[in-house]
């Protein structure tokens, strides 16, 4: 349903007084994890409680020939010691496909390897004792046989006929691939004054969050029932398969998620090792506990990224482009995860090349290999790093070609603010976006003729600075189009529940999660300015299958347009209630009345004519004071999905500022700019902290993090020291700016902005390090862009 | 990442930690500041059965300057070197050096003594010891041993330490008249640990330099004190002389292989180091591009 704007609601929450929404108002929670109160799985201590540790593959490959736990068993704490085989009678395989993915496919994976192991870190055996110390201990005496097989690691040659096949049943490694021709490519490309190519490299990361993976399940044999406490960002997805894998019904499984210490997307998948948590409960009739320690959330946390694109782009001498073409492949580990799939990074790469310009001339082939290396999946902006970096790589590529600056050969190529609804080459339908007052906000941050004249002034005493910029769009509010269609119980829409207490005040049970986003402190700013109560008045519940309505949970960049909307909707239809019964004790009419500052008012004078508090109080004891027929009801739902477009991009454009010690290859990042089109913002802070935050990520991709395996499949810096997560002394300042495109799919008109800093950062950082070696003839093209690497390129090693 | 079971005493004197050594030999594990030692045994790298935590021994702890020696002794934390007028005076390399070792929190614990005992040859003080021509004071069941820092330091993380000896103090010869530093290192983040780094002992007299000891660390199993500084003193420096004494590093040098750096990128920034350091003491910003060469 599309309404105009100016059709909104008299009650449209952008214009009431005391309204919330746009303003930077401090999270509900903020005191409560400030005083150490947050309540993070880690810090659950149940009656009976078993801790659980999980002995881990020390091979890439290998079949598991004999499991000797005796010695282990009559270690001191030790309460069980449970393998693969034993843990099947009680947790069933997985096979992580959908079915809108043609030609995905994937092997059963067990909760515990069962006969063979497929990568160096799934768990072999689960030593169950009374503390993580004394599991630990017992580990170190459970013998396992292994027969060591070849390890498949190099995604360049998994397809080879001389590679092993990992599945035998699957035929080869091939897990997914995808084409897509769009236009008129070949004809463009003879057609194009230049064409330029280039391979782009992506390292394998990961999410890195504060507080690692964790989980307690607690079966309860009596009530027959299992509580899941875990850290996760979707406790619907989670009880649907816990209950699926387990043999029970959705109603046996209540998941339960308070504080979670970060998420990125590394906790909204399922996990081997927390399914074999799950069915240990089962097993050992008590609660169990797993916390990932450090080493092991390296090993297991899903890896992103890991991609080898090759690009291509045409170009006329005008600036105009012609066409895109990519060749993309990606290996995502010996099985696809479960169950959002290991093909949407490749398929999200084809969908965004190309997607914030004119060209409707694109090919694409996207391949997706098993290898023997820990799993990969989806982490935070899925996908878009390896579109943006390919895209506006070329873009620049092809700028420098025909001797066009940068931001002019973009001026001439993104789509027209004014072009939209339109569709990109790869089919996407946009319905408003702004790259052109995106753009142009962010010239005018940068100042970038000044930065211009900087730039060449520095290098006539050869100091080498670079600026890079970078378009992206990015995909939010996903409908059932992502997953819902595929097959997978993952729900695409969420509700809202509001109910007044009996003092007036609201408690509103969402079924969007937090992680940190803000997702509490957003929601309760739409009830608060919606009803017309003052914050401190709103308590947010969510995190709880037993107490919130069923729905997807935080992920995507979904929790504000998504979740906001039903509570936009939901608080409208307590507003209309309640007024219904104001009306009726103050004999007058529900339009005649308005709720402003936790009072009933009238529309005309604002008078005040009774607090929310008296209206509360006479409603739930003296409704016998009420006209007869009257019945209040003071509780309303209502559920939002987005029905008319499949997602909701945004879009916007970075830009860095850096320079590059060409003595040493070392990169100092100066300055960064982000200008973004959410739609709606409801909190700006909550806001450009997540640009920040996604940036900073990006940027970690761009200089830092990297997964570094051996050819024999082993991860060789699974420790804090080695694997570079980024740290503040290398943050540049990041100028955040915004172009407001509101969504009108909804009334809030909020769009995601969870994901758009990490989609363009290491675009415009590799973008700004080429620009600073343009008098060096040179360009890198492979991320981490570390000192090696640079010096490489400059020929001086 | 819970280290396995230990056996734990705090020793109420030197005297009694080397009792408690001498017992439990080599399976006992001196705990000084800890930064080194405990990650390495919740890895479960190392699991020593007895640990003598020489935390609280005050006899360990202060700085002292006596004629022309700086006694630092091995408690001496490396937040208390940051702060300390004495080592500003008479090492302020000491002071610039420690300015890298790591973040705040890990140099409000780590120590002096720990971090030579550990000997990281990645690490920014065994390299100032050498450059500095510290003494290392040991004392064992037999007394009292005085060794000097290049003979100190034997390998990666291996020293002429006995497992029956506790470090107790370096003495630091203190800055002469003319006397300069040089201190930098090429880490990806502020406070890792260095690809390469050099800390630098200088004393200048007119344009040229009348000592030079240049003390390359992560360059190879042990901070290295480079010979080819003889190249560079008392002679007036060109960049002639300058790309003979990178000439005379680079085959001094045998980088190890890491995920950070190939022993190329290693003996190539060695060499950026050797020149920016030529360049910044004797302030000829001419000699900094020497590398190049
Ligand atoms: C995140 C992180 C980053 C770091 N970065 C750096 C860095 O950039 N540069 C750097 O140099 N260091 C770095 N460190 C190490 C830090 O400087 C340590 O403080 C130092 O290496 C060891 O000092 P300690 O007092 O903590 O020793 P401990 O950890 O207590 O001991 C280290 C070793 O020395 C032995 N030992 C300690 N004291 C004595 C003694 N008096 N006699 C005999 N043996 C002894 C111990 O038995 C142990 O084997 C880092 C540490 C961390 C955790």
């Amino acid at each position: 349903m599309t309404r105009a704007p100016e059709n909104r609601d008299a009650f449209s929450v952008l214009d009431r007084p005391n309204s919330y929404i746009g303003k930077t108002v401090p999270r509900p929670n903020l005191d409560r994890l400030m005083q150490g109160r947050g309540q993070y799985v880690s810090d659950i201590e149940l009656p009976r409680m078993a801790h659980v540790v999980f002995l881990r593959s020390p091979h890439a490959h290998a079949r598991i020939t004999g499991i000797d736990g005796a010695a282990a068993k009559r270690m001191p704490g030790v309460i069980a010691v449970v393998t693969g085989q034993e843990i099947a009678a009680v947790i069933t395989p997985w096979v992580g496909v959908l079915s809108h993915l043609k030609g995905l496919k994937s092997a059963p994976q067990s909760a515990i390897a069962v006969d063979r192991v497929c990568w160096q870190g799934e768990a072999v055996a689960a030593i169950i004792a009374t503390s993580r110390a004394a599991a630990e201990d017992a580990a170190e005496h459970v013998a396992v046989a292994y027969e060591e097989l070849d390890a498949v690691t190099d995604m360049q040659t998994a397809l080879d006929p001389t590679t092993s096949v990992i599945h035998p049943a699957l035929g080869d490694n091939l897990a997914f691939e995808r084409n897509h021709d769009a236009g008129t490519v070949d004809a463009a490309f003879a057609a194009s004054d230049e064409v330029v190519e280039a391979e782009f490299i992506f390292g394998r990361h990961t999410g890195v969050t504060l507080e690692p993976r964790s989980v307690v399940a607690d079966w309860n044999a009596a009530e027959a029932r299992l509580t899941i406490y875990q850290g996760t960002q979707a406790p619907h997805m989670v009880q649907n398969i816990a209950a699926l894998h387990l043999g029970l019904q959705e109603s046996q499984v209540r998941v339960v998620c308070k504080d979670v210490g970060g998420s990125f997307g590394i906790k909204v998948h399922i996990y081997a090792d927390e399914m074999a948590t799950y069915a240990l409960s089962k097993l050992l009739r008590r609660p169990v506990k797993f916390v990932a320690d450090r080493v092991e959330s390296f090993n297991t946390d899903i890896h992103a990224r890991d991609h080898r694109c090759k690009g291509k782009i045409g170009v006329k001498r005008d600036g105009t482009i012609t066409a895109f073409e990519i060749d993309d492949l990606t290996g995502i580990g010996p099985y696809s995860m479960y169950p959002r799939t290991s093909a949407i990074e490749a398929n999200q790469v084809v969908n965004l090349v190309g997607g914030p310009y004119a060209t409707k001339n694109y090919r694409a082939r996207a391949r997706v290999v098993f290898q023997n290396k820990n799993v990969m999946c989806q982490y935070r902006a899925v996908g878009h790093p390896i579109a943006c970096s390919v895209t506006e790589s070329l873009v620049d590529l092809a700028a420098m070609k025909i001797g066009m600056d940068p931001v002019e050969i973009r001026r001439r190529n993104l789509i027209a603010d004014d072009a939209y609804p339109c569709a990109s080459p790869s089919g996407l339908r946009f319905e408003q976006l702004s790259h052109h007052a995106a753009l142009a906000k962010l010239i005018k941050m940068m100042d970038y003729d000044a930065l211009r004249a900087e730039q060449a002034t520095l290098r006539a005493r050869n100091i080498h600075r670079g600026i890079g910029i970078a378009s992206f769009i990015e995909v939010t509010n996903p409908s059932a189009a992502f997953y819902g269609v595929g097959g997978a119980k993952i729900s695409s829409q969420d509700g809202v529940a509001l109910r007044l207490d009996a003092q007036g005040a609201v408690v509103c049970q969402t079924s969007i999660t937090e992680q940190g986003q803000g997702s509490e402190s957003l929601t309760a700013q739409i009830v608060g300015s919606v009803l017309g109560v003052s914050m401190d008045r709103v308590r947010v519940i969510l995190g709880d299958t037993d107490n919130t309505p069923y729905g997807g949970g935080t992920w995507a960049s979904r929790g504000a347009g998504i979740g906001g909307e039903a509570a936009l909707q939901a608080t409208k239809v307590l507003r209309r209630n309640i007024l219904d019964v104001a009306a009726a004790i103050l004999q007058s009419t529900p339009g005649e009345l308005d709720i402003i500052n936790n009072s009933v008012v009238n529309v005309s004078d604002g008078a005040p004519r009774i607090e929310l508090s008296e209206l509360a109080r006479i409603v739930y004891f003296r409704p016998d004071t009420l006209p007869p027929g009257i019945q209040a009801e003071l509780m309303a739902t209502r559920h939002f999905v987005p029905r008319e477009y499949p997602f909701a991009f945004t879009n916007g454009v970075q830009a860095s500022w850096l320079e590059v010690d060409t003595d040493t290859g070392f990169v100092k990042l100066l300055k960064h700019w982000v200008v973004e089109d959410c739609g709606t913002i409801i909190n700006p802070q909550l806001v450009d902290e997540q640009i920040r935050g996604g940036v900073v990520q990006g940027l970690g991709a761009a200089l830092f993090e990297k997964c570094v395996y051996d050819e024999r499949g082993q991860l060789t810096n699974a420790n804090m020291a080695d694997y570079l997560v980024p740290m503040s002394g290398e943050m540049p300042d990041i100028d955040v700016g915004h172009v407001v495109s509101p969504t009108l799919e909804s009334e809030l008109g909020a769009k995601g902005a969870g994901e758009a800093g990490t989609a363009g950062a290491a675009a415009a950082v590799t973008n700004a390090v080429n620009d600073a070696l343009r008098p060096f003839r040179t360009i890198v093209t492979e991320i981490p862009l570390t000192p090696q690497i640079i010096l490489t390129a400059l020929g001086r090693i | 990442m819970k280290a396995s079971a230990f056996a734990y005493a705090r020793a109420t004197s030197v005297v009694n930690a080397l009792e408690l050594l001498a017992a439990y030999g080599d399976k006992a594990k001196v705990l000084s500041g800890g930064q080194s030692l405990m990650p390495a045994m919740n890895l479960r790298l190392i699991s020593p059965e007895f640990i003598v935590d020489i935390g609280e021994l005050a006899e360990l702890r202060g700085i002292v300057v006596k004629g022309d020696v700086l006694t630092v002794r091995a408690l001496t934390r490396h937040v208390d070197v940051l702060g300390s007028p004495e080592i500003a005076t008479h090492a302020p390399l000491l002071r610039d050096a420690t300015s890298h070792v790591a973040h705040p929190a890990i140099r409000n614990r780590g120590t002096l003594g720990g971090s030579l005992a550990h000997a990281d040859p990645a690490a920014e003080l065994p390299a100032c010891m050498v450059a500095l021509g510290a003494t290392v004071i040991v004392c064992g069941p037999q007394g009292e041993r005085r060794i000097p820092a290049q003979e100190f330091f034997t390998g990666i993380y291996e020293t002429a330490l006995s497992p029956q000896e506790l470090l107790v103090a370096v003495e630091l010869p203190v800055a002469q008249k003319d006397s300069a530093h040089f201190f930098h290192e090429f880490a990806r983040r502020q406070g890792d640990y260095a690809i390469v780094g050099l800390a630098a002992q200088a004393i200048i007299q007119g344009d040229q330099f009348a000592d030079l000891r240049l003390g390359f660390f992560a360059v190879g199993d042990r901070p290295l004190l480079a010979k080819a500084a003889e190249n560079l003193v008392n002679v007036a420096v060109t960049s002639e002389v300058l790309a003979s004494a990178s000439a005379a590093l680079s085959e001094e040098l045998d980088p190890q292989e890491d995920q950070q750096a190939t022993p190329a990128m290693r003996r190539h920034l060695a060499k950026v180091l050797l020149s920016r350091c030529v360049a910044t003491l004797l302030s000829r910003p001419d000699l900094r591009e020497g590398a190049r060469a």
